[in-house]
């Protein structure tokens, strides 16, 4: 257990560096790019410019940026190109509305992608099976930012039920703040859902063909109950790494379309406004962010399913 | 092929294709609509124009700048957006550019997935190491991040390749991108059935008989292999589909002029509430289109696998 947690971890931070050497390079591809014109603004002088380049190092060869940046990064002091402001502050103010958007919208995927994946397997072939699968089949067909659009035309113009998209924080008025996350929860749970719904099903199909089911069948229990007790334990542990993957990357930035559409200021919108800035800085900050909440999410999972079942071996 | 033949009694899935096939033969024949029905381009422009609806002269843009609804005659069939554009043309040709992008990226991601999973599967070693580092490190990265990050440079700044150049407007830039994010999600588990595979008789049967390592992977891996990868390709086409709308809608994909079901829907959500036609023409083209794919999709993978859950994130 302890070679694998420090393998992982070991692994994990390699994968961390390689993204954001990466993420570093694809904004230094950008010919027009030049983040000293930008930071000087439209009315300076060359000398200006070149002093600008100066005190933020970018005359320096590319590996050196590199590392000045990621120094600025580790020690908490990294300002943004346009707003010069920083990052990370700016980044913690702007979570409350994604962790808001990624725990709320989580557990109703979970918990409805679950219910309606056993149900469905339940009633395998019947109506209810079919009409679910259709529908959840809709919902992995419309992208969250249309599905979202509609649901604000509908339930907050047409018919004024919810606010107009924003966020309001939950410890400054509760209600207000559930009543503003309601159309975000529903708009990216729609699409997750779809997809939890149809692998549980096919799970539970998979593992009702096991002996083991059979055998709890035939000394005499219900089948309500093998399904739950016997049939559910094994089928839901793909679940639950798809849940910590797909979990993690909406925290980490990941919802760009669903907190855009909705106005949420959150991590997500952050990025997308800078990478339309060309701000390389908190696009580097939120890229590893949100990478280190995926590496660490599939590393737990690995331990958990090893804590699930004991079948499966640390390597 | 063999396999496939369950498909054909599966009605539900052939209706959905057969809907899928309908929609992208209307976007092949969007310059006959253009020229023939509608009377003009996808960027032509007609704020100024008035049209006739039911005898009178209406406006296509009124004066403080809402475009006209749905006219359900020839020109403005389906109205117009706020640059007085035909929406029911664009829907044509953006079709015919989304469903590009989508094919494109489709091809690059089957393509690359399955070269890669294969060698990397079958030479394991090394090559391995290196391959699997590499699509973890992609699949680390959140798609829709990696998406809109290299949408913007790119779309900025075109692809230099020294003999491969692309400016910034091309198609192929969504295209390229679009394929690259979704390799690993193909590449991992055909590499991980490649693993299995290697050790199984009838591998250890080829090589027995004197076959060369490309005579093992053309004709005894691939075909093995195939049907993993047609249960991903329409899953990956769907994708691919969404995720340009999605990056369109943000400006890091298709470049305008040029129109797509995803840059029409993001000039629709602009202009909401009042002109809803605009999100919601291209954006119920987009759903069908979607939906047929994934309903085909799904009768395929009945057909050829009912084991796999292929599972690829938007």
């Amino acid at each position: 257990m302890a070679r694998f947690i420090v393998r992982r971890i070991a692994s994990m931070i390699a994968v961390l560096f390689a993204i954001s050497v990466l993420t570093f390079l694809i904004f230094q591809a950008i010919p027009n790019g030049d983040p000293a014109q930008r930071l000087a603004g439209r009315t300076s002088t060359p000398e200006t410019v070149a002093a600008i380049r100066r005190t933020w190092g970018f005359d320096k060869p590319v590996y050196d940026q590199y590392l000045l940046t990621m120094e600025h990064v580790f020690k908490g002091d990294i300002v943004s190109y346009t707003q010069q402001v920083n990052v990370e502050q700016e980044i913690v103010q702007d979570l409350p509305p994604t962790l808001s958007l990624a725990i709320g919208a989580g557990i109703i995927w979970l918990v409805l992608g679950v219910a309606l994946g056993l149900l469905t397997a339940a009633r395998a072939g019947g109506l209810v099976d079919r009409g679910l699968t259709v529908l959840a089949l809709v919902g992995v067909s419309v992208p969250v930012f249309l599905l979202g659009a509609v649901l604000l035309y509908v339930l907050a113009y047409e018919v004024p039920v919810f606010p107009n998209g924003g966020y309001v924080g939950l410890t400054a008025d509760p209600l207000q703040w559930l009543w503003h996350m309601i159309l975000p929860w529903a708009a990216l749970s729609a699409l997750f859902i779809g997809v939890y719904s149809r692998v549980l099903r096919a799970n539970v199909l998979d593992t009702m063909s096991e002996d083991f089911v059979r055998t709890a069948r035939a000394k005499g229990l219900s089948r309500r109950r093998v399904l739950v007790r016997h049939v559910l334990r094994s089928s839901i542990i793909p679940i639950v790494a798809l849940w910590g993957l797909d979990f993690a990357a909406t925290i980490g930035g990941g919802a760009i379309l669903t907190e855009s559409v909705f106005n949420l200021h959150g991590v997500g919108q952050y990025a997308a406004q800078s990478i339309g800035q060309l701000d390389v800085p908190p696009v580097l900050v939120i890229v590893m962010f949100g990478s280190f909440f995926v590496v660490v999410m599939s590393a737990l999972t690995d331990i958990a399913f090893a804590v699930i079942d004991p079948r499966i071996r640390l390597a | 092929m063999l396999g496939l033949r369950p498909l054909r009694r599966d009605r539900t899935a052939v209706a959905f294709g057969a809907l899928f096939v309908v929609i992208v033969a209307l976007c092949l024949a969007a310059p006959l609509y253009a020229r023939d029905v509608a009377h003009t381009g996808p960027n032509a422009n007609h704020v100024t124009d008035t049209v006739r609806v039911g005898g009178k002269a209406e406006d296509v843009v009124s004066p403080d700048g809402i475009p006209i609804g749905p006219t359900w005659h020839g020109r403005f069939l389906l109205g117009a957006d706020q640059n007085g554009r035909d929406i029911a043309v664009r829907l044509l040709y953006g079709g015919r550019n989304s469903l590009e992008v989508g094919a494109i990226a489709t091809f690059i991601t089957m393509a690359l997935a399955t070269l890669l999973g294969i060698t990397a599967g079958y030479y394991r070693g090394a090559f391995d190491g290196v391959t699997s580092r590499g699509l973890d490190l992609i699949w680390a990265y959140p798609v829709p991040l990696l998406g809109i990050a290299l949408g913007t440079s790119l779309a900025l700044g075109g692809l230099n390749l020294g003999l491969f150049t692309l400016s910034g407007n091309s198609l192929l830039v969504p295209a390229l991108i679009i394929g690259f994010v979704y390799i690993p999600y193909v590449a991992k588990p055909v590499r991980a059935q490649v693993l299995g595979m290697r050790e199984r008789e009838f591998v250890e049967a080829a090589r027995s008989l004197g076959a060369s390592n490309r005579r093992i992977i053309f004709h005894e891996i691939l075909p093995n292999a195939a049907s993993t990868v047609i249960v991903f390709a329409p899953l990956i086409l769907a994708n691919a589909i969404l995720l340009e709308a999605g990056l369109s809608y943000l400006g890091a994909g298709v470049q305008p002029p040029n129109p797509s079901w995803g840059t029409m829907i993001g000039d629709g959500i602009g202009l909401l509430p009042s002109s809803i036609h605009m999100t919601l023409v291209p954006g119920a083209m987009l759903v069908l289109a979607v939906l047929g794919i994934n309903v085909l999709g799904d009768g395929v993978r009945d057909a050829l696998d009912p084991h796999t859950s292929a599972r690829v994130p938007h």
